[in-house]
C-alpha cells in the first residue's frame, strides 16, 4: 500500500460504473451499451463504460486509470458474483488510491444473464441492479483495514490418508499439530484395502511408513478415539473442543467416561473421509442372503489372505458388477465414485492371477479409468483373459446343487450392447460397492457451518478455482470427504488443503473485519439489548459512560445488534440503513 | 413484460453465506427463473430491518423476500432465529394494520439449493400473479 488513500469524507461522490460483458456471458443476453447509457444518468455518475472483460489487466487498468484522471472516488462494476471478483476489484481500486470499500459490484450474471434469457427484460433487471448498487455506492464510505493475530497450530479431523498427509505437511512446516480420529486407529478406509491401483503395490507398504511418521512426528498430538464436541470463533483464532473416551487409557475412571479438552488452532482441516454404500439397500443383488455375493471391500480382505474359497470350494466362474450404489438415482446416488472402475479392473486382475482356471467377467455401465496409467492397467485386465460385459444386473438368484452343497447363483440381466437378456451362473460375485457421504456428516456440518452440496459430500467454495476452501474462512477440506476420489487425487488434495492452511498460519495474521458494528455513543441508552443478542460478545457496555461499545476484533459484521437497537445507535458499516434504504428506492422506482 | 399480464415485482433480502449464494448456484447452473426478483445482499438474514421489509411494500413492490441459511446452519450462529422472530412479529403487524401479510416470505434456501431458489421465485411470483398488484402501492401513490 505505497500510494497514499485519497481523502473522501468531504468530497462529493464521483462514481464510475463499469459494465462487464464477460465475453458473451452478459452480453448475449443483456444489452450492455443500453445499460451503460442508463448508468451515466445516475446520481453521482461520473462515467459509466462498457468493457469486454472487467476482471482482465486492462479492464482493471481502465478503472485505475479513471480514479486518476477523472478523480472517482466510489467504483461500481457491474459483472460476475461479488463472491467472485470483489478482492479482484477491491484490489485494483487500492492499487489507484481508493479504498478499497468504496468498491461496489452488481450481479449482473449470476443473477440475471446466466437465469433470464430474454434479453429485453433481463437488460431491464440488470439496469434495476445498477441503479441500485450506485444507488449504495452514493453512500459507502470509506473503512480502516485491520489485522489480528493467528493462533499458530491446525487441528486436522480424521486419520485416514488425507488427514495423515495434511497434518504432516503443516507439522513439517513447523506448526502443532492436533490429529482427531474417531477410531482407536490411523489409517482410515485405506487400512482395509490390499494393493493400489495401478501399481498394485501393497497398501501397507504406504500406509505403515505414514502412521509411523505420523506417530513419531515431534509437532503432531494424534487425539485416537476422539471427536469433535464444538467448535467456536473464527480463522486464525479457532477453539475447537475434543471429547475422547478416557474408558480405556485411564483405569481410575468409568469405562466409557469422555473427557473434553479444547485446543486453540489458527486452521481447521476437516478430512473424515466416507461411508461404504450398503449393498442391502439393493435386496435383488442377494447381499447378505448368499455366501456367494460379497462387497469389493470383502474381495480386498481375501485377497489380502489369498483365499478365494466359497463354502470351501475354489470359485469356477467371478463375476463383478459395477456401480453398485453409483449412478443410480433410486438409490439416491446420482454421482459417480470414480475409485470402483479402476478397483474392479485391478481386482479382476488379482483375480485372475489367484484361479487362473476359472471365467472372471466383469458387467459394467460405462468403464471410466481416467488418470495415470489407468487406461493401461484396465488394457492390461482384458488382454489377461478379464471378460468385459456392458450389462445391467438386475436380480441375482440361487441355484441349488443335489446335495446342497454346491450351490451358484444366477446373474439375470440384459446385455445392453446387444439388447439381449443375459443369465449367468456364477460361484462368486463380487459388488463394486461406491462411496457416499458419512451418515454422521450432519453433525460436523452443523458443528463447523459447512455446508453441503445435494450429493451430501462437504461444499467446496468454488468446484474449479477454490477446491480446498469452504464458506467458512480458515477451514479448509481434503479426501472423501468432498467427494469420492482415489488415493492418488486425496493425496494432492490433501497437500493443497495443508497449503491453504499454512496460509494464515505463515503469515501470522488474517484481516479483520472491517465491515463491523459501530455504535453512535451520544443515541444509545445503554440497555443492554445488543450485549444480549451477539452472539460473538462483541457489545459490552462502558462501565463509566453506560454506553455499548463494540469490540472490532470479536464483531463479525452480522448486524443483528444494529435492527436489535431500539435507539438505533447502532450502525453496521458497509450496510448501512440509510444504503440499504437507498438500494430499495432504486429497486422499486424501476 | 407481457402486454397485459400483471408482472409482480420482488425486492430479496438475502445473507450473503446462504441464500445468495444458492442463487449464484442456480446461475452457475443455468436454471432459469422469472425476472421479477431483484437482489440486496446483507451478510445475514437477521440483519434484516422490519423497516427493510415495510419500505419497499409501501414503495409499490408487491413482494418481500428473505433468504437465509437453514436452521443451525447460520453463519452467525443464531442470526436466521433472529430473523424468523421478527418476520413472525412483522407479519402480525401487517396483519392488524390492515395489509396482507402473505406477500412477504421467509426461505430457507442453503448455498446448494440453486434448484429451490429458483423453484422460490417462480412460485413466489406465480403467488403474487395470482393475488394482483399491491394495493398499497395505488393508495400511497400521490
Amino acid at each position: 500500500m505505497s500510494v497514499p488513500e485519497i481523502a473522501i469524507m468531504e468530497a462529493e461522490p464521483r462514481i464510475g460504473v463499469y459494465i462487464c460483458h464477460c465475453g458473451v456471458n452478459i452480453a448475449a443476453n443483456v444489452d450492455v451499451s443500453r445499460v451503460a447509457e442508463f448508468a451515466a444518468t445516475l446520481p453521482g455518475v461520473v462515467t459509466a463504460r462498457n468493457y469486454l472483460y472487467m476482471c482482465s489487466d486492462p479492464g482493471q487498468a481502465l478503472i485505475q486509470q479513471d480514479i486518476k484522471e477523472q478523480g472517482l472516488n466510489r467504483v461500481v462494476v457491474a459483472s460476475c458474483s461479488p463472491r467472485m471478483h470483489e478482492p479482484t476489484f477491491r484490489g485494483a481500486a487500492q492499487q489507484a488510491g481508493l479504498n478499497p470499500y468504496l468498491v461496489e459490484m452488481a450481479n449482473i450474471r449470476e443473477q440475471c444473464s446466466w437465469v433470464h434469457s430474454e434479453r429485453a427484460l433481463a437488460t431491464e433487471k440488470a439496469k434495476a441492479l445498477v441503479a441500485s448498487t450506485v444507488a449504495k455506492a452514493f453512500r459507502l464510505e470509506p473503512l480502516e483495514e485491520r489485522e489480528v493475530g493467528v493462533v499458530p497450530g491446525a487441528v486436522v479431523i480424521g486419520g485416514g490418508v488425507a488427514g495423515m498427509v495434511a497434518a504432516l505437511d503443516v507439522a513439517d512446516t513447523g506448526f502443532p499439530v492436533y490429529l482427531v480420529e474417531k477410531s482407536e486407529a490411523l489409517g482410515g478406509r485405506v487400512a482395509d484395502l490390499n494393493r493400489t491401483f495401478p501399481t498394485l503395490e501393497p497398501v501397507a507398504e504406504l500406509l505403515k511408513p505414514l502412521i509411523e511418521r505420523v506417530e513419531n512426528h515431534p509437532n503432531i498430538t494424534v487425539l485416537l478415539d476422539a471427536q469433535l464436541a464444538g467448535v467456536e470463533g473464527y480463522v486464525g483464532n479457532f477453539k475447537v473442543s475434543v471429547s475422547r473416551d478416557q474408558g480405556s487409557e485411564s483405569r481410575m475412571q468409568d469405562t466409557g467416561c469422555r473427557m473434553q479438552t479444547d485446543h486453540q488452532v489458527g486452521a481447521i482441516i476437516v478430512a473424515t473421509g466416507y461411508d461404504v454404500f450398503d449393498p442391502r439397500r439393493k435386496p435383488e443383488l442377494g447381499y447378505g442372503q448368499y455366501p456367494n455375493v460379497i462387497t469389493s471391500l470383502e474381495l480386498e480382505q481375501r485377497l489380502l489372505e489369498k483365499n478365494l474359497a466359497v463354502d470351501g470350494r475354489t470359485p469356477k466362474s467371478v463375476a463383478f458388477i459395477q456401480c453398485v450404489g453409483s449412478r443410480d438415482v433410486q438409490v439416491g446416488n446420482a454421482y459417480c465414485s470414480r475409485v470402483c472402475c479402476m478397483y474392479t479392473a485391478k481386482q479382476s486382475r488379482l483375480v485372475r492371477e489367484l484361479l487362473p482356471e476359472a471365467n472372471v467377467t466383469v458387467f459394467f455401465m460405462d468403464v471410466r479409468t481416467f488418470g495415470k496409467g489407468a487406461e493401461e492397467f484396465y488394457d492390461e485386465a482384458r488382454k489377461k483373459g478379464v471378460l468385459y460385459r456392458r450389462g445391467n444386473i438386475s436380480e441375482i438368484y440361487r441355484r441349488r446343487s443335489f446335495d446342497g452343497t454346491q450351490d451358484r447363483v444366477v446373474l439375470v440381466g440384459e446385455d445392453t450392447l446387444q439388447g439381449r437378456p443375459i443369465e449367468l451362473e456364477a460361484d462368486l460375485v463380487v459388488l463394486a460397492v461406491g462411496m457416499e457421504a458419512r451418515t454422521d456428516v450432519a453433525d460436523l456440518s452443523t458443528l463447523l457451518k459447512l455446508p453441503r452440496s445435494s450429493d451430501g459430500f462437504f461444499l467446496e467454495l468454488h468446484p474449479k478455482l477454490r477446491p480446498v476452501d469452504t464458506a467458512v474462512s480458515g477451514v479448509f477440506l481434503a479426501g472423501c470427504c468432498q467427494g469420492p476420489k482415489d488415493i492418488a487425487d486425496t493425496v494432492a488434495q490433501a497437500k493443497a488443503a495443508a497449503a491453504s492452511a499454512l496460509i494464515p498460519l505463515i503469515r501470522g495474521t488474517v484481516p479483520a473485519e472491517s465491515a463491523t458494528a459501530v455504535v453512535e455513543p451520544e443515541l444509545c441508552a445503554g440497555c443492554g439489548m445488543c450485549v444480549e443478542v451477539c452472539p460473538f460478545g462483541a457489545p459490552a457496555l462502558d462501565p463509566l459512560w453506560g454506553v455499548s461499545r463494540i469490540n472490532y476484533v470479536l464483531c463479525k459484521g452480522c448486524g443483528t445488534c444494529a435492527v436489535t437497537c431500539p435507539s438505533k445507535a447502532i450502525r453496521l458499516q458497509h450496510f448501512t440503513a440509510s444504503q440499504i434504504l437507498a438500494q430499495i428506492d432504486a429497486l422499486v422506482e424501476l | 413484460m407481457a402486454e397485459n399480464g400483471f408482472e409482480p415485482k420482488i425486492v430479496a433480502f438475502l445473507c450473503n453465506w446462504c441464500t445468495y449464494t444458492g442463487a449464484d448456484l442456480a446461475g452457475t447452473s443455468r436454471i432459469q427463473y422469472p425476472p421479477n426478483v431483484r437482489i440486496i445482499r446483507l451478510m445475514c438474514s437477521g440483519s434484516v430491518d422490519p423497516t427493510y421489509v415495510l419500505k419497499p411494500l409501501l414503495d409499490g413492490a408487491d413482494g418481500v423476500l428473505i433468504g437465509g441459511c437453514h436452521p443451525g446452519d447460520c453463519h452467525y450462529q443464531s442470526g436466521n432465529y433472529k430473523a424468523r422472530r421478527r418476520y413472525i412479529a412483522l407479519r402480525e403487524i401487517l396483519k392488524n394494520a390492515g395489509c396482507d401479510e402473505d406477500r412477504v416470505w421467509l426461505r430457507w434456501i442453503s448455498a446448494s439449493e440453486g434448484q429451490r431458489f429458483a423453484e422460490t421465485i417462480t412460485q413466489m411470483t406465480e403467488f403474487l400473479k395470482q393475488k394482483g398488484p399491491n394495493p398499497l402501492r395505488r393508495e400511497w401513490a400521490v
